[in-house]
């Protein structure tokens, strides 16, 4: 749906300003950036972390009383979708190595390590192996990989600055030393990065960096990648298995209480599998899907906490989950892609972002988090110089045309190949229109706590990817989520092959945890019915479900 | 056939079948058009033509037949891409089928991505790798090209065959990023990292604020006027 007449008519303040913009961005003059003071007096204010009755204490497990938001809290104060005295654990459909658990780009590259390390690989995931998160990033990856200007001391700075100085210092060690042979050994794997004619990487700002250190393949870095590590693991067929549409739904302990397996569930034929490994890689990824708050989401159909929730019940802690990810720039117009991500290299390329009287109001570069606020207090009563748009919501223009005067007639769909093609559909060029954006839910900042080996403390666990908890400390950056699942992928995949070689014997298989759990559940009053992992989310509609006469749904599952 | 679904105008078609009652298992994954995994052919009452799209980027038409594809059994040569000779012989070698496309153009027409699935097919065939990787780098690989191809063709896996070779054998060599490897593995940057690692915030917010910003508009010739933290 093209821009309708009264959206068409506030476009028009957007162009009356933009040649003065244009002017100031040549001659280098950015709108003020924020005093660390500003950046937390605007996150107090606006941010959806710190509004009261959103989060609440977690009345089990081994994080008791970390409060943490609502959405997350109701599935892990739920039952397992196991009777772990209804499955016989000695019935063992298969055996592996290592099992991955996830089918994304922490999974994947795991997949590929621990295959190149000498054991046989079992990698199962929800959907199809491919379908995550790291295939819808756009913008790009980063890495210190110009030493004249850059380096991983600084690339150290902007994370833990972003992060609000509390990340894992040797986890972000780990990410910006790891860097640049991460993009080295993509580009080996035949990834196609955009490139100078002498082999120089191209490289752009995202918010918070201090240097342009964005590699990119177009807009669709995330997929390049993805496609290419899945290619790459099915060049492995004699090492690696692939299991798709077939969740993990619990984790499996021995007696000596080492991870040894979980229990999967085909979504097709309705089957609960046993599955036996000496080593375990849980790379689920977030959570985006729970839609906390209502918010609108950028994530994958997919994204449901299903690895928080076997992890923290076999007992893993928890750790900046107090903090939710959104993107500063969903899309709200047209209603088809509500959500969808528009990736921060528009920001990074030099587009302004504009109020509905066509005026900066804040610095376009901004870390997400205080980018979002900002956008949030300029929509909300405050301020009120939001934009309207057909369906009720607010929103502010991201001024994509910006970039064909910065960079060059046809640098937008040259640069935003996938973006430009989809607006188009919809009758929108952005080349020549703005876009219509709002803070959309896009990552979980924390997750299960790990090191930076991704061990656990459960012997023979690991954990790679979104579904961990500190590397990003309270806000991640952009660019740093595809480097930290293949970062930490193919640093799981070695740690899980060389422990899985070295580990004698498995104990007798149990889940024990879950009882356990159970009962813990029970003991401080909580009666209920809910079920998780929650595995897919339910957009039926009520109307249809009122005629689902003889349906039963366990969780959101029919 | 005949089940007859009301659904809001607006919505895709990926929505509609979830409003209508649907959960779907295959044939979801980013509802953002990127990942492939919601290929749909349809067809208008009325008409002969078999028309594509994604379903989560396509509106439901009034009166619209709908099958999703989102799995189709194709194809995957095996290789080693490291040791693989970066030529058009190669591909040929590892899909030889691509001598038997008789040039209908199906797959092009098939395509939701608007790639001339076709012209990069002709492309592999005169043995211009480089060219079909250009081509193809918008392929989300949903399968739609080889579902309708009459040849048999496994267009988007001899795709994804030539950017991997493009993009590994006949890409520049980027030199300064082995530099950067190489000095990480010597340590180079090993004692300033460590005080960072063990500074206390007060410390740490300091040396935050003090970063110097690379202008936007700077191109690869800036350098920093610090250059103790390189």
């Amino acid at each position: 749906m093209p821009y309708p007449p009264v959206l068409q008519e506030l476009i028009k303040r957007v162009e009356r300003t933009r040649p003065t913009r244009i002017q100031r961005k040549k001659a280098g003059q950015e709108f003020p950036a924020m005093s660390l003071e500003e950046r937390e007096k605007i996150l107090e204010k606006y941010h959806p972390d710190f509004i009261k009755g959103t989060k609440r204490p977690i009345r089990v497990g081994p994080s008791k009383g970390y409060s943490v938001s609502n959405e997350l809290v109701s599935l892990l104060e739920a039952k397992s979708r196991v009777n772990p005295d209804g499955i016989d654990l000695e019935d063992v459909a298969l055996t592996a190595d290592v099992l991955i658990i996830g089918g994304g780009g922490a999974g994947n590259s795991a997949a590929i390590l621990a295959a190149q390390n000498g054991v046989q690989v079992l990698l199962c995931t929800k959907l199809r192996n491919g379908d995550a998160n790291t295939m819808m990033a756009e913008g790009g990856i980063q890495a210190a990989t110009k030493l004249d200007k850059d380096s991983p001391y600084l690339h150290y700075l902007d994370i833990i600055g972003g992060g609000h100085f509390k990340n894992v210092p040797q986890l972000v060690h780990t990410l910006v030393t790891e860097a640049p042979d991460v993009i080295q050994w993509l580009l080996d794997l035949g990834c196609i990065f955009s490139k100078s004619l002498d082999g120089r990487l191209q490289t752009l700002h995202g918010g918070g960096t201090c240097r342009k250190r964005m590699h990119y393949a177009g807009d669709i870095t995330g997929a390049e990648i993805m496609r290419t590590l899945r290619d790459e693991v099915r060049n492995n067929p004699d090492r690696i298995k692939v299991l798709e549409f077939s969740p993990a739904v619990e984790l499996i302990l021995d007696e000596e209480g080492g991870c040894a397996g979980a229990v999967l569930y085909n979504l097709e034929t309705e089957e609960y599998l046993v599955v036996k490994a000496k080593a375990v890689i849980v790379a689920t990824g977030g959570y985006g899907r729970l839609h906390i708050q209502d918010f609108m989401t950028t994530n994958h159909y997919g994204a449901t906490a299903d690895g928080l929730v076997i992890g923290y019940r076999a007992g893993l802690e928890l750790c900046f989950l107090h903090t939710v990810q959104f993107h500063p720039t969903g899309a709200v117009f047209p209603e088809q892609v509500e959500g969808l991500l528009i990736t921060e290299k528009f920001r990074g390329a030099g587009a302004n972002v504009l109020n509905v009287e066509g005026e900066q109001f804040v610095y376009e570069k901004e870390p997400r988090d205080v980018e979002s606020a900002a956008f949030i207090r300029e929509c909300s009563t405050d301020v009120g110089k939001g934009v309207p748009t057909p369906t009720g919501k607010m929103g502010v223009w991201l001024d994509s045309p910006m970039i064909e005067a910065l960079l060059g007639p046809g640098s937008v769909r040259k640069q935003f190949p996938g973006k430009h093609i989809l607006f188009r559909r919809h009758g929108i060029d952005i080349s020549k229109e703005p876009m219509l954006v709002y803070p959309s839910l896009h990552y979980q900042n924390g997750g299960l706590v790990y090191n930076a080996n991704c061990e656990t403390k459960i012997p023979g666990l690991f954990i790679a990817g979104e579904v961990g908890g500190g590397v990003h400390g309270e806000n991640r950056l952009m660019g740093n989520s595809l480097l930290d699942v293949v970062c930490f992928g193919r640093i799981a995949g070695k740690s899980a092959a060389e422990y899985a070689r070295q580990r004698p014997r498995l104990g007798r298989l149990s889940l024990h945890h879950v009882r356990q759990y159970h009962k813990e559940l029970e003991d401080v009053g909580i009666k209920t019915d809910a079920v998780a992992p929650m595995l897919l989310p339910d957009y039926v509609s009520a109307e249809s479900k009122k005629r689902q006469l003889t349906s039963r749904y366990l969780g959101t599952l029919r | 056939m005949g089940k007859k679904y009301e659904v809001p105008a607006e919505l895709t078609i990926q929505k509609a079948m979830e409003h209508a009652g649907y959960q779907l298992i295959r044939g979801c994954g980013c509802r953002g058009g990127i990942c492939g995994a919601c290929g749909t052919v349809y067809r208008q009452p009325g008409s002969y033509r078999i028309q594509v799209g994604l379903a989560c980027q396509t509106i439901v038409q009034a009166d619209m037949y709908i099958a999703q594809i989102p799995f189709f059994p194709a194809n995957k040569a095996i290789y080693d891409l490291n040791t693989v000779e970066p030529t058009g012989e190669t591909v040929a070698a590892l899909y030889p089928e691509i001598f038997k496309c008789f040039g209908c153009n199906t797959c092009t027409k098939s395509c939701p991505m608007d790639i001339d699935v076709m012209e990069y097919m002709s492309q592999t065939l005169r043995g211009n790798v480089r060219k079909a990787a250009e081509l193809s780098f918008d392929c989300v690989m949903c399968g739609l090209c080889t579902a309708r191809c009459p040849a048999e063709q496994v267009q988007y896996q001899v795709a994804i065959l030539c950017r991997r070779i493009y993009g590994r054998h006949l890409t520049p060599r980027s030199s300064h990023l082995e530099e950067a490897v190489s000095a990480v593995q010597t340590g180079r940057f090993e004692k300033k990292l460590r005080e960072l690692m063990s500074a206390d915030v007060k410390e740490l917010k300091k040396h935050y604020v003090a970063r110097e910003t690379e202008p936007d508009m700077a191109d690869e010739s800036w350098k920093p006027k610090a250059r103790e933290d390189l």
